[in-house]
């Protein structure tokens, strides 16, 4: 079975080290292109950006799947010049303001380098310590030379990806870990269904390019592919942490519901019992907030019964996550199989 | 000129936290070999290199002081393979969630770097009254995201750990990263050591990388006893302009090395530097400061019977953080002022040294 190997590792180290913030995914969609050049399949770029792959298969009656990732990530607008290589920036998506003091950041097309600093802690208060830096207090510093930065440029954390044996550790695994996936799919379609792939755009700041891709491809049903926070931490007062989400190593995690979806219970059903039958380790995301391209796609149209699967990752939209090589190949994994066993029959059984 | 810039980045990529000084040490030591006649390391870990001076013995002797070593963090306990840690010097908590970190692990498992980061949890896993507010240091986790049985077999508690921000250039010929807090001035000692392999000097020159700046000043209180230099000048970074900083304690980014004012400093030092600035066209800032200047100097100068001592400073934003920023002009115009100073050290200054009362 075609699996995650050092080939894959190396195209999410170069995926991850791109920078693609929602409505500037450039330098994503290209190396999508790139990779997806030389495999049979229709391949478009739509009206918004997104990256849309249709492989047909070869037997009878095929269900049309629509799988998707997302291509774009959070990040930051420049958004006025202070002069002296200082700017003030927005967040794109959601991001935690906290997060960002004393992060590097790499800006616009050529990657220019820059810092979001602090005021030194000699010069801070104890009570500035216990309030927030706002995010209008906060400036991307680019150095004093100026440089060929301008506003509207959009920037993301400078966090380069790294391996220590089973884990990983890189800026945006939310969403290239699922992207690698969706590629490696591509490559190697499975045979019984039409295989409808959607690089998606724009999916942190609303769902936008799954929104329009899923009219176009207009699928049977839909398998969304996105990575997901493992909250797995101990809590501060030694109580059992119940609301972890999902945890790291316990394998892909299946959504039943979220705060834009519940997933067709049928499809639920389908990637459950291919795991049990197939040895791959799952766990259910935990339902409640969050949510997925799944939550766009599910009300296209007439409506199509949708799923998503994540692979966990602690860390998310910050400078750096952390995630583990094998949650990652049993999420490629459990979703290649299940896509392999799945016939027209499904849509027909009840769903529960 | 040479360019410092490649020196200053391979030290940049090296630990050195208070204490845990050597693999900084090893790498300054072998910049420096060849710039001086002799090195060695002083009880407390400092790197003690001795240019030794055309006078005659016993010559007089000028100790220039920059610490080489960092702040960062400890690991204090392990709680289900998450670290809790404390600071090493002064660590702002408000700039770690999301910093990539190493901590440099001694467990039973072998002594090896393991990347890591600090995570910030989440709401739901924090006390209620922290909210949306800023998270101590003591709620923070430091996450290898290896399984707990392998973090338990590397890592203990006291096992340190410094940022791992590598070094990034900025523009305007500015360099970010961590530790440039003293990593800068220790380039700065190193332009002045090699701008004194042609220009003779009388004074016999110790160039000291201390140890435990960060922590109360400790390696140059033993180095200065054992070097027991006739004066001490302590290169120190200081505070720049920037974003949330503009007050009377900043100066400007790359408009040059600064000279303090102060209790700290001997009146007739900081006279002679600025005389001799003045004289070079070399541009610098002055800084007041009233009490302590929070460099070794404030140690050098009580050492024994007393040293006269001098603070330069080479400003630096964000001070204390993964990303403090230094111009590389400030580092360069700082070691030539110094290689000036000295080389215009005649076997007489001390004497001329007095008190305009």
């Amino acid at each position: 079975m075609q699996t995650i190997g050092n080939a894959q590792i190396k195209l999410l180290e170069k995926l991850c080290n791109a920078c693609a913030v929602s409505g500037d995914e450039a330098e994503v969609r290209k190396i999508v292109l790139e990779e997806l050049k030389g495999h049979a399949g229709d391949i478009r770029v739509d009206a918004l950006g997104n990256v849309l792959v249709t492989r047909s298969g070869s037997g009878k009656k095929r269900l049309k799947v629509m799988v998707s990732a997302h291509m774009d990530e959070v990040g930051f607008m420049l958004v006025a010049d202070d002069g002296e290589g200082l700017f003030r920036f927005e967040t794109v998506g959601g991001m935690d303001v906290r997060q960002l003091p004393g992060k590097a950041v790499l800006i616009g097309k050529d990657h220019l380098h820059g810092v979001i600093g602090a005021r030194p802690i000699h010069l801070t208060t104890e009570e500035e310590l216990k309030q927030k830096i706002p995010l209008d207090a906060l400036r991307i510093d680019i150095g004093p030379g100026g440089g060929k930065v301008k506003l509207g440029d959009r920037a993301t954390f400078a966090t380069r990806f790294q391996r220590n044996g089973p884990v990983l550790i890189a800026k945006a695994f939310d969403d290239r870990l699922a992207v690698v996936i969706l590629l490696e799919l591509v490559k190697n379609p499975p045979d019984n269904i039409d295989l409808l792939a959607a690089f998606t755009v724009q999916e942190e700041i609303g769902l936008r390019g799954a929104k329009v891709a899923a009219y176009s491809l207009n699928p049977d049903l839909a398998v969304v592919v996105d990575a997901t926070p493992a909250n797995d931490l101990p809590g501060w007062d030694g109580e059992e942490n119940a609301s972890f989400n999902t945890k790291l190593g316990l394998g892909p995690a299946i959504y039943i519901a979220d705060s834009g979806t519940i997933s067709d219970p049928r499809l639920v059903r389908h990637l459950n019992v291919t795991a049990q039958t197939e040895g791959i380790p799952i766990q259910f995301r935990q339902p409640g907030a969050g949510g997925t391209d799944a939550g766009a796609i599910h009300k296209s149209r007439a409506g199509v019964p949708s799923i998503a699967v994540s692979v966990p990752h602690r860390g998310s939209h910050t400078a750096a996550s952390i995630a583990r090589l094998d949650d990652w190949k049993n999420t490629f994994a459990l979703i290649h199989a299940a896509l392999m066993r799945l016939t027209p029959e499904l849509l027909a059984s009840a769903r529960g | 000129m040479t360019d410092i810039t490649p020196f200053l980045k391979e030290l940049l990529t090296a630990p050195g936290l208070s204490g845990y000084e050597d693999l900084a040490a090893e790498i300054i030591s072998a910049k420096w070999k060849p710039l001086v006649h002799a090195i060695s390391r002083g009880r407390l870990g400092s790197l003690h290199g001795l240019r030794r001076g055309t006078g005659r013995s016993p010559r007089p002797s000028v100790m220039v002081a920059t610490h080489m070593d960092a702040i960062g963090l400890m690991v204090t306990g392990i709680v289900d393979g998450f670290l809790r840690f404390t600071e090493v010097g002064g660590v702002d908590p408000r700039v770690l969630p999301g910093t990539l970190v190493t901590v440099y692990a001694t467990g039973a498992g072998g002594h090896r770097p393991i990347p890591g980061v600090v995570v910030q949890p989440p709401v739901q896993l924090l006390p209620p009254e922290i909210g949306p507010n800023p998270v101590p240091l003591e709620y923070l986790f430091l996450d290898t995201g290896l399984p707990p049985s392998n973090v338990a077999d590397l890592i203990r508690v006291g096992d340190v750990v410094s940022y791992a921000q590598p070094p990034l250039e900025l523009s305007g010929e500015t360099i970010a990263g961590h530790t440039l807090d003293n990593r800068a001035s220790v380039a700065a000692l190193t332009v002045c050591l090699e701008e004194l392999q042609s220009r003779p000097h009388v004074w016999d020159v110790w160039a000291v990388a201390t140890t435990q700046e960060e922590i109360g000043m400790i390696g140059a209180i033993g180095s200065t006893f054992e070097l027991h230099p006739t004066i001490a000048i302590a290169v120190d970074v200081t505070f720049a302009k920037g974003p949330g900083s503009s007050d009377w304690q900043t100066s400007s980014l790359g408009k040059g090395p600064t000279l303090c004012m102060g209790p700290n400093i001997h009146p007739a030092l900081y006279k002679a530097m600025r005389d001799l600035a003045d004289r070079l066209e070399i541009p610098y800032g002055l800084e007041y400061v009233p009490r302590h200047t929070g460099t070794d100097a404030f140690a050098t100068q009580v050492v024994a019977e007393g040293v006269p001592s001098l603070v330069l400073g080479i400003p630096l934003r964000y001070m204390h953080t993964p990303v403090e920023v230094v111009a590389i002009k400030d580092i360069q115009r700082a070691g030539r002022l110094m290689a000036e100073f000295i080389a215009g050290l005649t076997p007489d200054f001390i004497e001329k040294i007095f008190w305009d009362d």
